[in-house]
């Protein structure tokens, strides 16, 4: 049973077994430094399909299947999925997975998706609640663009600290530990973030808004758990960028907690910062699901890392909160994996 | 957390990068400047063609316009304005380009709600700001007239 620790934090007794993984990413995700390590690529950013949203669909139902084929399992055999997504009302996720049948709870974290989803399906394993779930989410930069920027062809400049929505998903199949004791990597413990608002305003500052937040759930996770920084091979946050980890470094060498050596940012990793374009980094649910699923998630099987904190970051504005002038809300939820 | 908010805004303008403001403003008055060179090669075109100075320089504007709209359709006129910023922003080649982005984006919406209701989404405040003002200064003129 899930039982609690400190304040924030709750262990996970049995380590739900994490079964399988799968990401699907687009043609400059591809291109970036771990392109190689990606379940499937698309070279057409529409996937063939008529619009944006419909490619977005696609990305999360392909993830989900091509995780669920890893473990030799059926969608009968998952109790429950956890799916979010960036768009309004998360059609990403119900128009991409309303034809598997499986028992359907959306979630929305904005960019924190993929370390809620899995966050909450690890506490229904754990429970009892489920034997089989899987967490997935996805984003798209076309998709997104369209719903909290400008059409695509629109000739604008973006700032230096703008981040690239990743055109992305990742899957997570999580199973009871007793059925899959040879599963290499478990879940230990999951810490669930508080509403945290520094006063930032920048929608092209998503870094610098969610760094608080991520801070602030790193540190309760230090406090409840009595640890610190080196006992872990990494901790990894969702999509700060080069403004917003850089921001997190010094809020918490503030409370005299360095987490530089070991810390890394999926928005820092997805793509190379110099040659592609993308100004502060990457950001948007695919960016942490993709390489969690994909590069970190590997490593850990593979026995090259055995301590992961992942943090997922997400910024809970929306652009209608946006244009009337307020500020960014935030979020960071964290998942302690262990293999 | 021991930062504090009117703390953590002075960290956050420290560590946000801001925009290179010489490279940006050369790269617009090197673009805007060539845009406008090329309006002035067209107009001497056409006045070479025999069209009245007048006439020439409505068929500028319509010729940069529909130059401005292919390149858009083209998908090309993004990756140029990416460079040029207000080089290309304040001629009239911004304001078709305003246009056109979100007729092609919003085609999924259907022709009316998608192409028709959105077509105006960027250039709207600009027709609306741009004719009030016109009003206004007419009304000075106006004014300004009667004595």
């Amino acid at each position: 049973m899930p039982s609690r620790k400190g304040k924030y934090t709750i262990e996970l007794q049995t380590k739900p077994a994490v079964l399988s993984f799968a990401s699907v990413v687009g043609k400059k995700e591809y291109e970036g430094p771990y392109g190689r390590y990606y379940d499937k690529n698309y070279n057409d950013t529409t996937l063939g399909e008529k619009s944006w949203e419909k490619a977005e669909s696609r990305l999360q139902n392909e993830a989900v299947n091509i995780a669920l084929r890893k473990a030799n399992l059926k969608n009968s055999d998952i109790d429950c999925i956890f799916a979010g997504d960036l768009l309004n009302q998360c059609i990403s996720s119900t128009f991409g997975l309303k034809g598997l049948n499986i028992p359907f709870l959306g979630q929305f974290g904005a960019c924190s998706t993929m370390a809620q989803t899995m966050a909450v399906a690890s506490l229904f394993v754990e429970s009892g609640a489920a034997k089989k779930a899987v967490a997935v989410t996805s984003s798209h930069f076309c998709s997104a663009e369209r719903q909290f920027r400008y059409p695509l062809e629109y000739g604008g400049q973006r700032t230096p600290t703008a981040q690239w929505t990743a055109t992305a998903a990742g899957s997570v199949t999580i199973g009871t530990r007793n059925e899959n004791l040879n599963a290499k990597v478990g879940i230990s413990s999951v810490t669930f973030g508080r509403i945290t608002d520094y006063g930032i305003k920048d929608v092209n500052n998503m870094g610098a808004a969610m760094a608080p937040a991520a801070a602030g759930t790193l540190l309760d996770f230090f406090r409840d758990t009595g640890t610190g920084p080196l006992d872990y091979d990494l901790i990894l946050t969702g999509d700060l960028g080069k403004v917003g980890s850089d921001l997190l470094e010094q809020l918490t060498r503030a409370d005299h907690v360095d987490i530089a050596p070991v810390h890394n940012d999926c928005g820092l990793m997805i793509y190379d910062r110099e040659k592609q374009d993308v100004h502060a980094g990457g950001s948007g649910c695919g960016c942490s699901a993709a390489i969690l699923c994909s590069p970190i998630l590997q490593q850990m099987e593979a026995g090259r890392l055995h301590r992961v904190v992942f943090i997922g970051t997400g910024a809970l504005m929306s652009p209608t909160s946006s244009q009337q002038g307020e500020t960014i809300p935030c979020v960071a939820h964290l998942v302690y994996l262990t293999a | 957390m021991t930062v504090s908010k009117s703390e953590y805004k002075k960290m956050a303008q420290k560590a946000s990068p801001g925009t290179n403001t010489v490279k940006n403003m050369s790269m617009a008055f090197l673009f805007g400047g060539a845009i406008c060179t090329l309006g002035q090669l067209i107009r001497n075109l056409y006045m070479s063609l025999g069209l009245s100075l007048e006439d020439a320089s409505a068929f500028v504007s319509i010729t940069l316009v529909a130059l401005s709209a292919v390149l858009t359709a083209l998908r090309i006129y993004d990756n140029i304005a990416k460079h040029a910023g207000a080089g290309t922003l304040v001629p009239i080649t911004g304001f078709a380009n305003s246009i056109v982005a979100p007729a092609m984006e919003f085609k999924n919406e259907g022709y009316v709600i998608g192409i028709g209701g959105k077509m105006f989404v960027i250039a709207g405040p600009v027709l609306v700001y741009g004719t009030a003002a016109s009003v206004i200064y007419g009304l000075i003129l106006w004014f300004f007239k009667l004595y």
